[in-house]
């Protein structure tokens, strides 16, 4: 009777066994070995800014101390090593999550921090957001894959995906049982989207019996850090439009844009500049994330994504996903909260605010150039600039 | 080339427009029992969103209700189900409108083990070092000491010497900072007497992603079946599913406490072999939940037994190993079962999960928790870290807090006084509790409740009228979630029908926490009591001989 064991290698998921993801793949397993051996090791392999000695912004560290110690507020010497505007911030969140910090929030996030979020989103783009449809996520990797779990039913859905692309894409289709639909991304067109060879991909994947239902932008793109244009973006939702695609809309390095000549632009924007009938019938997620940008901080798992054009019961379903996991992580959820609704100008931490934020990005900016340069000045190396 | 191959993209995009197919709609989805509740109130913004949904002239939306995933659709979760979506939607609403429509000033949450959301007050020490460890600018400065405790300074200090750069900013090993694993690891070799491993543990956000792991890890189809208590907490069932396997029910014995017989698992195996489904482990939660027993060592070897001799991985969810509430039983974790049963990590592959937010820490909304992954090859521990390298890590702060739980202050240190007193009051304050609410159930006609040994819920017993159970039926709704809206609507008191956790056939529950605090449990009651009884008067079945006019039959509902 005793044969194979539940968990013995043969016995397991084969849709675990198919998943790879590289950036923690074999050669950081070998190079984190070579470390402990005491080489001198530096990680280029993963977007993580703090671990290669990228300070963490000052003001929103102040805020989340604030809110794990409560009880510090009363104190009368807090005034001594936190700022004001950090103290009334910390108290802002702490009325907005009942409970405080240590409380399951409701499971979409706080509802305040997404009315923050909503309100940044209208900022930046010009059109309402509606907060009921932005869901916080522990980082924004969590909400890919309740999507692609909501979207993929059997092998036989197709998510089309951008190669070269970020592998999580990758190993949450394998993950979910759904097949990864390539498109090619346009080496010499510096990383362009080329949507011949898109509609190529697609009927490609048709003839075979794939029904492709989504497709994935990555918008600065990762790992090849172009920006797309407005124009791009355009034809890109107009295919999407004509294919009956969701467009999932990976914006997670939307503030690290290097160049001036393409600025980033959200792909819901576009859409709505576009009018109907496309704006009215693209099904659109849009991904944001605390880890990257300026803040890089990865560490806290913060993340959201907004739905546009989403059948309210399938919204419902995605709730129910949701609520499974309970809820985000609070403090997560306030780091996104101080990252869309930052200090302002005429506040007291402000300037120092501005300072730390702009040397981070003009640093970024210059070592993307520098690594291009590198790169390019090396033989049998052709690299593209990165743009984001 | 270019021309030759525009050509053949030309000819390729005007084929599939010619034969594009809409996504095939999958078989439809299990009705559900109660009707859904729409997501929010209608506001200028939704109408406007509303207008936007409109179906499109290209024909189903590739993301509708008929094209989502069917799993899905499938699984349900009632701890933040139907009633408690009414009342956080529509009575909250009616409350702050107009206060004096309803029968109750405050709606009081006993659906959901959020004990912080209740008044629950956190761990001095514990957050004192969290907060260092978010801002650890604050360790250099002097004024520092005149805020925050010492053993925490230092304590923050000892745990950003473990990550490297001391960034709590940055993404960590993937199965959490290895200072931090060896720490939980001591921890537990300290509660058990036996050693523990950092390079077994996994920090997760919270104990829930770690079970839909190992769910992910053992489900290959739905002939692949887990082994599951009923009455359970529904993580359980929805996860399994969500990943498309079968759930293999094993009744736990309300006569006996809510005990948990192997031959009933045994009889359960085996009917599920009957069926061709392949057992792959058996979940145990210890203590339970709903049921809040605390396992007998006894019981426990036999469990541990049973899984060895069928080949089953145990899966013991121990997330309530801090709440014990009775003298007479204590947690063993069935990783000290196993291993003072002379088994060791070769012999019994067994995953043991904890987590921050229970206890009496209580710390949910940090999500942090971890599990103990025994008894696995090599190369399974390595599927078991590729799946955590996806989310890249769990968060930092929530690593941080795992330890602390299992290495809290120690005699001696300066602020193990003031913790301990924390510690037992809220222990103790719960224990009064559980007390108290079990007591008041077991008083009123037609309720039964087993004890609270440890957890945090009461689960009672609704031995309802015939009546009652009519007018659930006629109301389309299971009788023991009639209950329970009706509760709602005449106390605004929100608990979780039984149907959400599943039950003997034919029984009726309720799950009600224990987690409002002391000073409004007597009101709870007094208001809860007030309601049952006119409850019963309403739905009590009469004999003949007492047959009701029509005068005596009251009208119905509140």
């Amino acid at each position: 009777m005793m044969g194979r064991k539940a968990l013995d290698y043969e016995e397991l998921n084969e849709n675990v066994k198919k998943v790879q993801y590289a950036v923690r793949g074999e050669l950081y397993l070998r190079a984190s070995e070579l470390q402990k051996e005491g080489k001198r090791i530096i990680f280029t392999n993963v977007g993580n800014p703090h671990a290669l000695g990228q300070k963490p912004l000052t003001f929103p560290r102040q805020v989340v101390a604030l809110c794990q110690a409560p009880f510090l507020l009363d104190d009368p010497n807090v005034g001594l090593i936190f700022p004001a505007d950090a103290i009334a911030r910390a108290k802002h969140y702490l009325s907005l999550a009942p409970g405080g910090l240590g409380a399951y929030s409701d499971s979409r996030g706080i509802p305040g921090v997404r009315q923050e979020v909503a309100e940044f989103i209208q900022r930046r783009d010009g059109y309402p957001s509606d907060p009921e449809l932005i869901y916080l996520t522990d980082g924004a990797s969590k909400g890919v894959m309740q999507m692609l779990n909501a979207i993929i039913r059997n092998e036989r859905d197709g998510i089309l995906v951008p190669v070269p692309q970020y592998p999580l894409y990758s190993a949450a289709i394998s993950l979910f049982g759904g097949s990864l639909v390539p498109y090619y991304l346009e080496e010499e067109a510096n990383w362009g989207l080329d949507l011949v060879s898109t509609r190529q991909s697609v009927a490609e994947a048709r003839s075979k019996g794939i029904t492709v239902r989504a497709m994935v932008i990555i918008n600065p793109g990762n790992p090849t850090g172009q920006c797309l244009s407005e124009a791009n973006i355009r034809e890109l939702l107009n295919f999407c439009y004509q294919e009956n695609l969701v467009l999932l809309a990976d914006e997670v390095y939307q503030q690290n844009v290097y160049q001036d000549e393409r600025p980033f632009i959200s792909a819901r924007k576009v859409m709505f500049d576009m009018g109907p009938p496309v704006s009215r019938e693209v099904q659109l997620i849009s991904f944001h994330t605390v880890s990257k940008g300026y803040w890089g901080e990865c560490g806290q798992r913060g993340g959201y994504f907004e739905m546009t054009n989403i059948p309210p019961k399938t919204v419902d379903e995605i709730y129910k996903v949701a609520s499974i996991a309970l809820s985000p992580n609070v403090p997560g959820q306030i780091f996104m909260g101080l990252m869309v609704n930052p200090p302002k100008p005429g506040d007291i931490s402000y300037l120092k605010y501005s300072a730390e934020s702009k040397s981070i990005l003009e640093s970024l900016r210059r070592r993307a150039q520098i690594m291009t340069d590198g790169f390019n000045s090396c033989r049998n190396v052709v690299c593209n600039f990165t743009e984001g | 080339m270019r021309r030759f191959l525009t050509d053949r993209a030309r000819r390729a995009v005007a084929a599939s427009l010619r034969g594009a197919t809409r996504p095939a709609a999958p078989s439809p989805a299990p009705a559900a029992a109660l009707s859904r509740p729409s997501p929010s109130a209608p506001s200028a913004m939704a109408a406007y969103m509303a207008r936007a949904m409109s179906t499109s002239a290209a024909g189903t939306p590739p993301v509708s209700l008929d094209t989502i995933n069917p799993k899905v659709l499938e699984f349900k979760y009632a701890v933040r189900g139907e009633i408690v979506t009414h009342a956080q939607q529509n009575l909250e609403q009616e409350l702050h409108k107009n206060p004096e429509s309803l029968p109750f000033d405050e709606i009081l949450y006993c659906n959901i083990g959020n004990p912080h959301s209740l008044g629950q007050q956190p761990v001095t020490f514990f957050r004192e070092v969290l907060s260092l460890c978010d801002h650890p600018a604050l360790l250099d400065k002097s004024e520092t000491h005149a805020l925050y405790s010492s053993d925490a300074i230092e304590r923050a200090w000892q745990i950003l010497e473990k990550i490297p750069g001391r960034a709590t900013g940055a993404y960590s090993h993937s199965q959490g900072v290895k200072g931090l694993r060896d720490e939980i690891a001591a921890g537990i070799a300290a509660r058990d007497g036996f050693h523990a491993s950092g390079d077994n543990i996994f920090l997760t956000d919270g104990a829930s992603p770690a079970v839909h792991m190992m769910m992910q890890l053992l489900i290959r189809s739905e002939k692949d079946g887990i082994l599951c208590p009923l009455p359970q907490y529904p993580l359980y069932s929805a996860s399994i599913a969500l990943h498309g396997g079968s759930f293999v029910p094993y009744f736990l014995d309300e006569e006996t406490g809510w005990g948990l017989e192997v031959d009933e698992l045994k009889k359960q195996v085996d009917e599920a072999r009957s069926k061709g489904i392949t057992v792959r482990a058996l979940v145990v939660i210890n203590p339970g939940n709903p049921t809040g027993q605390v396992l007998a060592e006894e019981n426990q070897k036999k469990i541990v037994e049973f899984c060895k001799n069928e080949g089953l991985v145990l899966l013991a969810d121990e997330v309530y190993q801090e709440n014990i509430y009775v003298e007479d039983k204590q947690f063993h974790s069935f990783k000290k079962i196993a291993r003072s049963m002379g088994y060791t990590d070769d012999d019994l592959p067994l995953v043991s999960f904890q987590s921050v937010s229970k206890g009496y820490y209580g710390e949910c909304g940090k999500r942090g928790g971890y599990m103990e992954v025994t008894g696995f090859n090599a190369d399974v521990r390595e599927q078991i870290y590729k799946v955590a390298s996806v989310n890249l890590c769990s968060n930092i702060s929530g690593q941080i807090l795992s330890s602390l739980i299992m290495n809290p202050p120690k005699v001696g240190d300066e602020s193990y006084e003031s913790f301990m007193v924390e510690r037992d009051g809220i222990i103790s304050s719960l224990a009064r509790r559980a007390k108290a609410l079990e007591e008041a159930f077991n008083s009123l006609e037609g309720i039964t409740c087993n004890k609270a040994e440890g957890a945090m819920y009461l689960f009672p017993r609704l031995h309802l009228p015939q009546k009652a159970i009519g007018a659930a039926q006629a109301a389309g709704a299971a009788p023991d979630a009639y209950y329970a809206l009706r509760l709602l609507q005449a106390t605004g008191i929100v608990v979780v029908p039984g149907s959400g956790f599943g039950q003997a056939p034919g029984t009726y529950h309720f799950r009600c926490t224990i987690l409002p605090q002391e000073d409004k449990i007597p009101a709870i009651i007094s208001r809860f009591k007030e309601f049952h009884e006119k409850f019963m008067d309403e739905f009590r079945d009469v004999s003949r001989d007492e047959a009701p006019t029509g005068a005596t039959i009251e009208s119905g509902g509140d």
